[in-house]
């Protein structure tokens, strides 16, 4: 929400208070600032080294070269049909000044003006935005010749001033400006840019920052003077009020004012309306705009002629209702809405009027015919233009006007603005909480400006019915309480010195304060919830920054860690230890991408995806990690990826399963290339199964098993295998299949994939526990031995280990063998044995064992010892 | 005899001197001190000398016996330095040519930063505890005082998954990691209704918001949230406790503030700045100016989400604060898109 300074200053003195200083005040309370904009007032200079603190735009207006002149005669360019000549008196001299403004043009050779045009005067010299540049392009206003006439200085729009990004023709001020007169001091303004969190709506207006000011400096609240004259019948004779439903519509007022003269506001309203980012568009659109955001009560202005038409004879009786379903209202955008049962509607005896608290209907809406079309928001089409909305013809322009102030069911508003997107000023603070005590103060506020701007004569009397007034919110506050929560010693007094300046009542009633809510807000509870809703009101009109800071002095619970988590950790240690880099990946993904790996039935869909590739959670961690190995692919000789992570298994409109998995993918080349080092054999299964060897054993799992499997359709049949820890498949690893790999682009070098169950391997047993080192020397000997292909490694590791006994400490594979001699459908298996007894052996105690293990291999698998 | 000795003297040395490798040594060594020597004569004739004379020429011909071994011996030295030097020139290398490498494992950089923030809690006593990232309605929002259609829930853009109409409890993809707050609560609780156990946990994790991914925004990212519940646990507490992280995560000198705020399940809520560590607070692109970078939200936990976890909030009160690991890194390394960390991109990772 944007707030121009001049006008909180309407409600509190702020002498002695720099724009930073304000700013900083409000952010440190929760009103943040995220931009200070300068349009007049000079800004804060920063020398080299020294701090900023917010983000700040604009322009300062040198008080000497810019100020306010009157224009006296407008006269025709001697050699430019577009261009005039202005006589301009700026308050020291006469002064003439070239101008293509459109909006002073039918001026042009009308002699000496009757009353002179006030307007923004920048001599040469001056830094203002160039009027011309697409966006806020600064520039100095320099001495020129055009079209053969001297030009040294200008009269200034909106836009080259830093009041509004775009404008078309110069400002034309308010008749009492002071002509001379510095125009920073006459309009000087900043603007805070102020982000205003759900829970503070009730500050997404001026007077609201004006109060929480008024806590925070411990100055004095200027409340709004509302007065004005009344005439006339009553507004209560001419126009009654249902309401259906109070729930979603606690209070409805309206107040009426007869013979208004449309035309544009005070240049002032229009000015701080523009700084606050709304349009101006007329003195009656603009009053209740400007109400608004001064108070915070949206208001809905109706043509009442429309409604005394519509009600013929009768008085008019409006009346708040839910729209049937599938009922129509055509909103002031041109837009014909299909409305549902939760909508709430605005309408009279004929029919709806407004879509109650989001948008007016465009049939009783405020008509200006001298703008004669208007569109939605009030943007004017220029004659010959397409109209973004629709067309009025009504012929007459309103001169009596019914105003609405409400109170609306905030979740209600919400869904409705959400279920036609219909954002709009009113429907953001509706849908956020404005407590229906500011429908009356906002109505007679905008009978007034109405009054004031457009000179019609209010008519006596409001319409007010109010069913479901709200219960004001009482909570009990003790010292005890504020010691408890905030860590603050605060006594009683204090405690209602801190909540007064925020306009809570407070009463001492021995050891506790009796608070009440003031009428503007509704976000504080009762029992322990409005104790914690009074208490945050407290530390805040405290100062966050005043609160001690102090060491938990609570109970520390045991300190039993995660086993889980650390247990995961360890696993990624391992991992990185052996050469892989971890991937994290989306968990959303698509059934067409996993597809290339596996395909699955179900998955968890999302219900409104972001996009196509990201509509299912995912069920596979490979499809992940070969999604990023094939990224990678030309960025790297060797690529090695894991990731660990969930994976999502769908459970009928419930939640899902979301097991932990490990995943690998690598590819590439063994060795790491260098300008002596040429190697370039490339990983392959047994790469992969060396990994995950050392990684359970980083585990401490030992009974690990390897199993071929043809039965993972992602994984080469004959190079796939399942890892068993104690007989139980914990996963499968393998090369990737080649129909599989063809899916992708993945070079030519083999993929070697590989997945685990985390929550399985983490349960398998651990051994833990570490043999001594022998101190007697070991001998080691080597022996080769030749079987049949069909023989499997393990089968006769296992032999040799199950006929050594302890002795045989360890068996390790150095070669594996084929040629002609040995024979086809053979091949040639040499092991390193290492004998160790705790004795020292000789040679015959080793051969002894030795000449046990041949037999048995020659008996069980037709070994023959290689010679 | 004594010239004799001199002479001898003078030319061995003059032959040593001429001598550069160790074979001319050795003969020069048979040549000069061998038994059939000159000097070693003089050393043999030693009988047939006078009484007079043989004191004399017996000292004279060791002084010169002597002199010739040091001088070869030092010789020698300077013939093995010289050798030395000569092959460790010839050995040299280029220094400058490239190592050797070997294909290395990384942590994924959210990894590395999550194990930083977790190590820090845990030091400072706060356990993880982490729990599933598809949620109910209920335990993501509801709980946590978001009620259905709540303009609070403006601030955290959901998605939504697939299960049947399960009216106001849809199940959607966490936003926080904060629906842990209610499952750690409630453990907690089922381990002693009556007097449920103080908490202090890290709560760390992927969650998920409806946005478009651009360089500023992600549909996921981590969070770690730190929960502690007691019964003497205050808002004073809170702010030592974010002064420690903060002193111990960005140093000793990170200045601080503390600026109110609003979530829903905290009250009083604050956010944290701790002074631009890239500009010293001076103002740059990384703090957009205003010398303060944003890097934590906190406040005490909210009397209905004591309720909820099963905590009276009369008797309890505790306090929660979290962070974005992404952002910590983004802010200390001067990432200027988000998209990297789930891009997997290896000139990315490689460089943490
Ligand atoms: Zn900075």
């Amino acid at each position: 929400m944007k707030i121009p300074l001049s006008w909180l200053k309407d409600f509190i003195d702020l002498n002695g208070l720099s724009v930073e200083d304000i700013a900083r005040k409000l952010t440190l309370a929760g009103m943040e600032v995220d931009e200070i904009l300068y349009a007049g007032l000079p800004m804060p200079v920063y020398k080299d080294g020294e701090k900023h603190e917010f983000k700040t735009n604009g322009i300062a207006w040198d008080k000497e070269k810019i100020v306010v002149a009157e224009i006296r005669e407008v006269k025709p360019h001697p050699n430019a049909d577009k261009l005039t000549l202005l006589d301009l008196f700026d308050g020291k001299q006469e002064q003439v000044v070239l101008t293509g403004a459109p909006n002073i043009f039918h001026l042009k050779g009308a002699g000496k003006l009757e009353k002179p045009i006030k307007v923004a005067y920048a001599k040469e010299g001056s830094t203002l935005y160039d009027g011309h540049a697409d966006g806020q392009v600064l520039m100095t206003l320099k001495r020129a010749k055009i079209r053969g006439v001297d030009s040294y200085s200008m009269v200034c729009s909106e836009k080259e001033l830093g009041i509004t990004e775009e404008s078309d023709g110069i400002i034309i001020l308010d008749d009492d400006a002071p002509v001379g007169m510095p125009l920073a001091d006459y309009i000087g303004d900043a603007v805070l840019d102020i982000s205003i969190l759900p829970n503070m709506a009730r500050n997404a207006n001026v007077i609201g920052i004006a109060r929480e000011l008024a806590a925070l400096t411990g100055r004095e609240l200027k409340q709004p003077k509302i007065e004005f004259k009344t005439s006339g019948e009553s507004v209560n004779d001419l126009v009654s009020i249902e309401i259906t439903n109070s729930e979603l519509n606690p209070r409805f007022v309206a107040g009426l004012i007869r013979n208004v003269k449309i035309k544009p506001s005070p240049y002032q309203i229009q000015r701080r309306l523009k700084l606050a980012g709304i349009r101006a568009i007329n003195n009656i659109v603009d009053a209740t705009n400007y109400a608004m955001l001064e108070l915070g009560e949206p208001l809905h202005a109706f043509d009442y002629d429309v409604l005394k038409a519509r009600a013929g004879k009768n008085k008019i009786k409006i009346n708040t209702r839910v729209a049937k379903d599938g009922e129509k209202l055509t909103t002031l955008d041109g837009v014909e809405r299909k409305l549902t049962a939760k909508n709430v509607l605005v309408c009279d005896e004929k029919g709806s009027l407004s879509l109650a608290g989001v948008m007016g209907g465009s049939e009783s809406e405020v008509y200006d015919a001298s703008k004669e079309v208007l569109d939605a928001k009030g943007i004017e089409t220029k004659p010959g233009e397409i109209p973004q909305g629709k067309i009025t013809s009504r012929g007459k322009s309103t001169v009596n006007i019914l105003l609405e102030g409400a109170a609306w069911n905030f979740i209600n508003i919400r869904r409705t603005a959400k279920q036609h997107n219909l954002p709009s000023e009113a429907s953001f603070r509706f849908s956020r909480g404005v407590h229906p005590a500011l429908a009356e103060i906002g109505v007679k506020r905008g009978l007034q400006y109405m009054a004031e701007w457009a000179g019609g004569t209010v008519a006596p009397g409001l319409v007010d019915v109010y069913p479901l007034k709200p219960k004001d919110s009482v909570v009990e506050v003790t010292s005890q309480d504020a010691k408890k929560l905030l860590g603050i010693d605060l006594t009683v007094k204090e405690i209602a010195a801190l909540l007064e300046r925020l306009e809570f009542k407070c009463e001492i009633k021995d050891t506790k304060v009796r608070v009440t809510a003031p009428s503007h807000r509704m976000d504080i509870d009762e029992g322990v919830v409005g104790l914690a809703d009074v208490l945050e009101e407290v530390a805040r009109s405290y100062g966050f920054d005043n609160i001690p800071v102090t060491t938990m002095a609570d109970a520390l619970p045991p300190q039993v860690g995660n086993p889980i988590h650390e247990w995961e950790e360890h696993l990624r240690d391992l991992l990185v230890a052996l050469g892989l880099q971890e991937v994290v990946t989306y968990r959303m993904t698509s059934v067409e991408k996993e597809s290339r790996v596996a395909k699955y039935d179900e998955y968890v869909r999302m219900a409104n995806p972001i996009a196509p590739e990201k509509s299912v959670l995912r069920r596979s961690l490979i499809a992940s990690v070969l999604d990023v190995l094939e990224k990678n692919i030309r960025l790297g000789e060797s690529l090695s990826f894991f990731e660990v992570g969930s994976i999502f298994e769908p459970v009928k409109n419930n939640l899902p399963n979301e097991p932990r998995k490990l995943a690998i993918a690598m590819t590439g080349i063994r060795e790491a290339t260098a300008w002596d080092v040429k190697d370039s054999a490339k990983l392959d299964f047994y790469d992969l199964k060396g990994r995950l060897e050392l990684a359970l054993s980083g585990l401490r799992l030992t009974n690990v098993s390897y199993t071929a499997t043809e039965s993972t359709p992602y994984l080469h049949p004959g190079k796939a295998a399942e890892v068993k820890v104690n007989g139980q498949v914990m996963g499968v690893f393998g090369e990737l299949h080649p129909l599989v790999k063809e899916q992708y682009e993945l070079g030519d070098s083999p993929v070697l994939v590989a997945e685990f169950d985390l929550e399985l391997l983490r349960k398998a047993t651990p051994t833990y526990g570490i043999m001594p080192v022998s101190e007697f020397p070991s001998i080691y000997e080597d022996i080769a031995i030749i079987v049949d292909e069909s023989v499997l490694a393990d089968k006769i590791e296992a032999l040799i280990r199950q006929t050594g006994g302890k002795t045989v400490t360890n068996v390790r594979l150095f070669d594996v063998y084929r040629d002609e001699k040995i024979g086809a459908g053979k091949k040639s298996l040499a092991y390193s044995l290492t004998y160790q007894a705790e004795k020292t052996m000789t040679d015959a105690d080793a051969a002894a064992i030795r000449n046990k293990i041949v037999k048995r291999l020659e008996h069980e698998v037709g070994a023959k010892l290689r010679s | 005899m004594l010239d004799q000795l001199n002479e001898i003297e003078k030319s061995a040395l003059e032959s040593l001197a001429a001598i550069a490798d160790q074979a001319a040594l050795d003969a020069w060594r048979i040549s000069t001190l061998g038994r059939s020597s000159p000097l070693m004569q003089v050393f043999a004739g030693f009988g047939k000398l006078s009484k007079e004379d043989k004191p004399v020429v017996g000292a004279a011909a060791n002084r010169v016996k002597v002199a010739l071994e040091s001088a070869l011996a030092e010789r020698a030295e300077a013939i093995k330095n010289a050798a030395l030097a000569k092959s460790l020139e010839e050995e040299k290398l280029d220094v400058t040519l490239p190592g050797r490498t070997k294909h290395i494992g990384r942590l994924h950089p959210s990894t590395q930063q999550l194990r930083r923030v977790l190590a820090i809690l845990a030091e400072m006593g706060f356990q993880v505890y982490t729990s599933r990232e598809v949620e109910t309605d209920d335990i993501n929002f509801q709980m946590l005082n978001f009620p259905p259609d709540h303009p609070a829930r403006d601030m955290q853009d959901t998605f939504f998954v697939e299960a049947g109409d399960r009216g106001d409890n849809p199940i959607l993809m966490r936003t926080h990691t904060s629906p842990g707050q209610i499952r750690a609560m409630r453990e907690a609780v089922a381990t002693n209704p009556q007097n449920p156990p103080p908490i202090r946990i890290a709560l760390p994790g992927m969650c998920f918001r409806y946005e478009q991914i651009t360089a500023r925004s992600e549909i996921q990212f981590n969070q770690v949230e730190g929960l502690a519940v007691g019964k003497n646990i205050t808002f004073a507490d809170l702010k030592g406790t974010i002064a420690d992280f903060v002193r111990r995560m960005f140093g000793e000198g990170a200045r601080l503030r503390f600026r109110a705020s609003y979530f829903p399940f905290t009250e009083p809520s604050a956010e944290v700045d701790v002074e631009c560590f890239v500009c010293g607070g001076k103002g740059c692109q990384v703090c957009k100016n205003s010398g303060w970078l944003e890097i934590l939200g906190c406040g005490m936990v909210h009397p209905n989400v004591l309720k909820n976890g099963g905590y009276d909030p009369k008797i309890y009160s505790g306090f929660a604060w979290g962070m974005g690991p992404e952002r910590q890194l983004m802010l200390r390394n001067k990432i200027n898109d988000i998209r990297y960390f789930w891009g997997n991109d290896v000139r990315f990772l490689e460089q943490f």
